[in-house]
């Protein structure tokens, strides 16, 4: 069970591993803050605000995709980290030998990009690539395609260390994500559930990069041996398999913060139960068999891969709802939360990430993909449920460890006022999209009709308020981070009363008739 | 109702059933329970999450019935017998589209491939929404049905990013009342 003291001994960070994780969190952080201003260009330029030639434009777009992709990865894997090395031998080797290769991947994506001009967006959708026609060269997409294999490498020794680690101390991946009691027996209630979901990222987005490895060398020989044609439909799916699953996996490790701190904010016990092992179970076949509903608009794909696409899409709310939101909402209750940082931040990615999950189900439906199918419907939802999802997830444990440096609950003046221009701000971001779906605007269009401007510009309003409040807190974190450890380790008294644990709807003996699953989020498109 | 307003009303009531949700636990928050309160919030939410379980499942069934019975895709081997053929080819950055005249009121069959990236094939109403759409991928000829209900100039626009003149491919597309309309 978590924790419920507010910063345990064993989370400490000394030494290499405080180094090691100072530098994802200020690099992501920082980079956080640029690909953001990279977004408020494209918006201003549609909003017809500024003035950004196309070329230029859709080079911005690829690098918006790929940063915010990639940099989304980098945080979570480092909230990952930080809770799943409480409970296994993780190898600080392995942890920075990601983070190496995605700077090195990195440094090959900018290049590529900014000194090559590739503009084939972070899909890198076959045969785009070959076709830059004047724009961008085969060889500058090597290079793109390089640089994501390096990431993606990196990612893959991250978790094989992990894997090792969580077999070593509970046999196979099997019993560390709890299979043993789904269908009965007593559940260890000292089973960490960042395990759990550790787990589960490790099956589900280790499958997703060898897709991703396996369309990228098969996109670098197409690059180097032209004659040797790809088919388009097959490299789709696989493209769409490893994006949707690693942007995915995101979200699942940034929840682990969720698990490990809210009820540390609450004084609340957050036990885990019977549905919740049944959400992370199904949720590791869902996130892996939802792709499809990215290629609902290609008919010649098999009928039976459309409507798997929607099903699974559709099923993919009952956990996010029935036992995340839910399970996160019933601690809450009446718990006398303090509200600082953290817990503001938590609650709000819970928000963002069940709210998010709407406009996504609706798009996963065949017959409105037909109309909302990439128009800028689906950057709104997918913007919900990362910018005021996931993005919150990984800002409420960046704060939360601030907090134990300043020796004081992170709640200044300033990260009052932060919050809300974050909060009003994400949100006006968003619905700027969704407006644009509901009258059709195109999503990844340098060029905007005049007509399509009013949410183009509704949208550039709220990005520069996401902007100057991300741009603060990215100050604010990396100011805290680099401050020296505190000499003693003195947790703060958790505010509310802890009462004697109570059984919640998430502990009931017997699980609740068809409740599963920790959700699946949509990202049709 | 217009399918996109549809749409916008079903998200809005889903995001504000959400965001209610929060908002009552977080004014809620504040009030520290007691053991015996604790209780019997523990025993309500219990009761609301079977309900909550019911409802979302008889929505799931009754929204992927209602939404799949008739698959909105045509079969794509074989003949569909539509009146009216539309071939389409996409290619950067233009779109060849023979015949570029349709009739209103019966049903045409669009076949859409590209010679050579994926492009989007979306028709635009003359009011500027979207009324079907279907990609258009190399080496594959995707079958669309459509049937016009109002004559009128429609615009068809690319929407899967195909290079650097992505926004301007754009043709036009005549729809015609039918004989004696």
């Amino acid at each position: 069970m978590a924790s419920l003291t507010m910063y345990p001994e064993d989370e400490r960070l000394s030494g290499g591993n405080r180094a090691a994780f100072n530098l994802y969190i200020v690099t992501a952080v920082t980079l956080f803050v640029l690909m953001m201003l990279v977004g408020l260009t494209m918006r201003m330029t549609q909003a017809r605000w500024l003035d950004v030639p196309p070329d230029l434009f859709y080079e911005l777009l690829s690098m918006h995709g790929a940063g915010m992709v990639g940099t989304m990865s980098l945080a979570t894997t480092a909230v990952m980290w930080f809770f799943l090395r409480k409970y296994v031998h993780l190898h600080l080797w392995a942890f920075l030998a990601n983070y190496v290769l995605f700077l090195l991947g990195a440094l090959c994506i900018i290049v590529s990009i900014f000194v090559y001009g590739y503009g084939a967006l972070w899909t890198f959708l076959y045969p785009l690539p070959v076709h830059g026609v004047g724009m961008w060269t085969a060889d500058s997409s090597a290079l793109f395609m390089l640089g994501y294999l390096l990431i993606g490498v990196g990612s893959l020794l991250f978790y094989l260390d992990a894997a090792a680690a969580i077999i070593k101390v509970h046999g196979n991946l099997g019993r560390a994500l709890g299979l043993q009691w789904l269908f009965g027996g007593k559940i260890d209630p000292d089973h960490p559930k960042a395990v759990v979901a550790s787990t589960m990222v490790i099956i589900a987005n280790s499958l997703g990069i060898l897709a991703g490895a396996v369309v990228l060398v098969m996109s670098l020989v197409n690059i180097f041996y032209p004659q040797v044609v790809l088919n388009a439909l097959v490299a789709k799916n696989l493209i769409y398999w490893f994006g949707h699953m690693y942007i995915n996996a995101t979200i699942y490790m940034g929840v682990i913060a969720i698990y490990e701190l809210l009820p540390r904010y609450t004084g609340k016990p957050y036990p885990i139960s019977r549905p919740f092992l049944w959400s992370w179970a199904v949720s590791t076949v869902f996130v892996v068999v939802v792709f499809p509903h990215h290629l609902l608009m290609d008919f010649a794909q098999p009928r039976w891969l459309a409507i798997m696409g929607q099903i699974v899409s559709w099923g993919a709310g009952f956990p996010v709802f029935l036992v995340t939101a839910y399970g996160a909402l019933t601690n809450i209750y009446r718990s006398n939360i303090r509200w600082t940082m953290p817990s503001r931040l938590m609650i709000l990615s819970m928000f963002g990430w069940a709210a998010g999950i709407v406009p996504a189900i609706l798009d996963g439906t065949i017959r409105i993909n037909s109309v909302m199918h990439n128009t800028q419907w689906v950057p709104g939802h997918f913007h919900f449920y990362i910018l005021l999802g996931v993005l919150a997830m990984a800002l409420s444990l960046m704060f939360h460890e601030i907090g134990s440096r300043a020796h004081a609950a992170p709640d200044s003046r300033a990260d009052r006022l932060g919050f809300p221009v974050y909060l009003i701000g994400g949100l006006i971001f968003v619905f700027g999209f969704l407006d644009g779906g509901r009258v059709s605007v195109p999503r990844r269009m340098a060029e905007h009709l005049q007509a399509w401007t009013f949410s183009d510009r509704i949208g550039s309003i709220g990005a520069i308020l996401v902007v100057l409040a991300m741009l603060y807190f990215a100050i604010r974190i990396t100011v805290g981070l680099l401050k020296p450890p505190s000499p003693s380790w003195a947790p703060e008294p958790v505010p509310g009363p802890i009462p004697e644990p109570v059984p919640s709807p998430l502990v009931s003996p017997a699980p609740s008739p068809g409740v599963v699953g920790v959700g699946t989020t949509n990202a049709a498109g | 109702m217009i399918l996109q307003n549809a749409v916008w009303t079903i998200a809005l009531v889903g995001i504000g059933l959400v965001a209610l949700g929060f908002v009552h636990v977080i004014i809620q928050a504040g009030k520290p329970a007691d053991e015996d309160a604790t209780r019997k919030s523990t025993h309500t939410a219990h009761i609301l999450q079977a309900w909550l379980f019911v409802v979302l499942f008889v929505g799931f069934v009754a929204g992927s019935w209602a939404t799949l019975r008739h698959f909105p895709i045509p079969p794509q081997h074989g003949a569909l017998d539509a009146q009216q053929v539309v071939d389409v080819v996409g290619r950067q950055w233009s779109w060849q589209m023979k015949p570029d005249t349709v009739k209103a009121g019966s049903v045409v069959e669009f076949r859409v491939t590209s010679d050579d990236v994926n492009h989007g094939f979306a028709i635009y109403a003359p009011d500027g929404l979207i009324v079907t759409q279907t990609q258009a991928m190399p080496g594959y000829t995707n079958k669309l049905l459509h049937t016009f209900k109002e004559p009128g100039t429609y615009t068809v626009q690319c929407l899967e990013y195909c290079g650097l003149g992505h926004a301007p491919m754009t043709t036009t597309l005549k729809v015609v009342a039918a004989r004696g309309e």
